[in-house]
């Protein structure tokens, strides 16, 4: 079998053309909350989908990092789920989104304390006894100084990996956006990012405020991945080698073929790096 | 600050609808920032409500359907992770809705639109056939229960034709002609891959209901006729059984197939 490469978003409207793709190195990510169902043809045809091409789950509601263990209910749908679709990564949020009951759809910050550390780093314990497989952890997109961190993010998350074992997502696209909004070096970031560790990066595009502009980039994955990125990329790869690749775009979403010349990009970048390491 | 109350201050500012300079994290709040958080966590709650009520969003628009939308987030926000079931109440709450007051099928269009999601997303399971049937004993088969497929729902509105208005307003065709103001019915099955529906009588209406609550086909036949005097019993357990309206047919003491 091909190794991943450079895959994409498995968006509906594009099922049909994802099922014929014949792209080496292809694959395929969608958020598990949107296949949590008992039957029917969203289901099937994931698992066309599958049955053709490697599929990631990258879940979005876990809640990984709020003050109390992950819902067992989610937890058994997300393993039942993946006991269905064999998927090739599972991979979370350094987030928070659920809280007393209430469901927030976003990706919550919270201060990086030993508090919070230990809290999190319990609740990938569960997660990957839960699901019986190695879970990867994504870098957020920052929009707010918080006051109150124990610990810096590349500490925090190197930490986290040492405590569960767990791997790490790495978002380029967050650490440009998170880098801009706060006013530290994404380069630096990248280069110090635990690199063993990182199981899947993403690429995404991004936008500025509508009222703030430029003094805030929010990460909108409603456009193509910004030339910067793809520096920062190239920047990665070239210190810790091809890993799996993701363009992710979930809003104002251009045809497949649009998508599928964006990946081939990465694709080519990421299979230049494994043929020079064979 | 302990993480438990971080979230909680948190939490509670996403949805304020105004800014408490004396709350904690009032500063973290206030920062402009702030504002990408609340507005991300609307607009995927007012999507979700876009994408799982359709036919409502199309009858009032997509500026009153996002602002009524707004409204009911603010009162009642997801419970659950998967976005696809938010909105059990938004039925509820449109018929209590003023603004909609104008509009008083509009709730029982959102119902059908619950409908359709719960039938899209139910377990699959084979389709009981008619040929499933042959062979069987008539007086078997007057105690024996059909049972309902899960991706069936059906629903019967005796003021306003709400399946027409549904229909006419779930697809991308302009709806045909002029539709006639009377009491309609609605069946929606998921007999292959693709959600279906069709038009169902009160008698068929209350032959499933019976069905539903675990009566014998006998029972289901009565209720039916009790309903609706003219209703051929028999002639609406063959058409519901066509439209792939029942999974099972089980024995009564042992609740197994037949």
């Amino acid at each position: 079998m091909n190794p991943l490469t450079a895959g994409l978003g498995l968006k509906p409207q594009h099922y049909e053309e994802a099922l014929a793709c014949p792209a080496a190195g292809l694959w395929f990510e969608v958020h598990p909350e949107n296949y949590l169902v008992d039957g029917g043809p969203r289901l099937r045809c994931l698992e066309a989908i599958r049955a053709r091409h490697p599929v990631a789950l990258h879940g979005v509601a876990l809640s990984l990092a709020a003050d109390h263990p992950p819902d067992d209910a989610h937890l058994a749908r997300l393993r039942a789920l993946a006991v269905r679709i064999e998927p090739a990564i599972v991979s979370e949020h350094l987030a928070w989104s659920a809280w007393r009951g209430a469901y927030y759809p976003d990706l919550l910050p919270f201060p990086r304390t030993s508090e919070a550390l230990a809290r999190i780093a319990a609740n990938v314990g569960i997660a990957q006894d839960a699901l019986g497989c190695r879970i990867a952890i994504e870098n957020p997109s920052h929009y707010l100084s918080i006051e109150g961190h124990d610990w810096d993010e590349i500490a925090f998350l190197g930490e986290l990996v040492r405590r569960t074992g767990c791997g790490l997502l790495l978002d380029v696209n967050n650490v440009h956006v998170s880098a801009a909004n706060l006013g530290f070096d994404a380069g630096a970031y990248i280069d110090a990012f635990p690199g063993e560790a990182v199981v899947e990066v993403h690429l995404a595009g991004h936008s500025r405020d509508p009222l703030l502009g430029d003094a805030l980039l929010v990460d909108s994955h409603d456009a193509p991945v910004a030339e910067a990125v793809w520096a920062l990329h190239e920047r990665l790869v070239a210190r810790i080698g091809a890993r799996p690749t993701l363009i992710e775009r979930d809003d104002r979403l251009p045809l497949f073929g649009e998508l599928l010349s964006e990946r081939e990009r990465a694709h080519r970048a990421l299979a230049f790096d494994l043929a020079e390491a064979a | 600050m302990s993480l438990a109350a971080f979230q909680d201050a948190f939490a509670h500012a996403l949805l304020a609808s105004r800014e408490d300079a004396r709350a904690p994290l009032a500063s973290l709040v206030a920062q402009p920032a702030f504002a990408v958080y609340r507005n991300t966590v609307m607009k995927s709650c007012v999507d979700a409500l876009e994408a799982n009520f359709p036919a409502v969003a199309r009858l009032v628009g997509e500026a009153w359907f996002r602002a009524a939308a707004a409204e009911y987030v603010a009162g009642e926000p997801p419970r659950e992770p998967s976005l696809l079931a938010y909105g059990a109440t938004f039925p509820a709450f449109l018929a209590g809705f003023a603004p909609a007051a104008e509009l008083p099928y509009l709730a029982d269009v959102a119902r059908l639109d619950r409908c359709w999601s719960e039938s899209h997303v139910a377990a699959d399971a084979p389709v009981l056939r008619a040929q499933d049937l042959v062979g069987v004993d008539t007086a078997v088969l007057a105690d024996a229960k059909l049972e309902p497929h899960p991706a069936a729902r059906w629903a019967f509105f005796a003021d306003a034709p709400i399946r027409s208005i549904w229909s006419a307003n779930r697809g991308t065709e302009a709806p045909e002609g002029e539709i006639a103001w009377r009491g309609e019915g609605v069946l929606l099955t998921r007999p292959d891959s693709a959600v279906v529906w069709g038009a169902l009588d009160a008698g068929a209406c209350t032959f499933l209901d019976e069905c539903a609550r675990g009566g014998s086909v006998a029972a289901a036949m009565d209720a039916a006729l009790a309903a609706d005097g003219d209703a051929d019993p028999a002639r609406i357990a063959a058409t519901l059984i066509d439209a792939g309206a029942f999974a099972r047919l089980v024995a009564p003491a042992t609740d197994r197939a037949l």
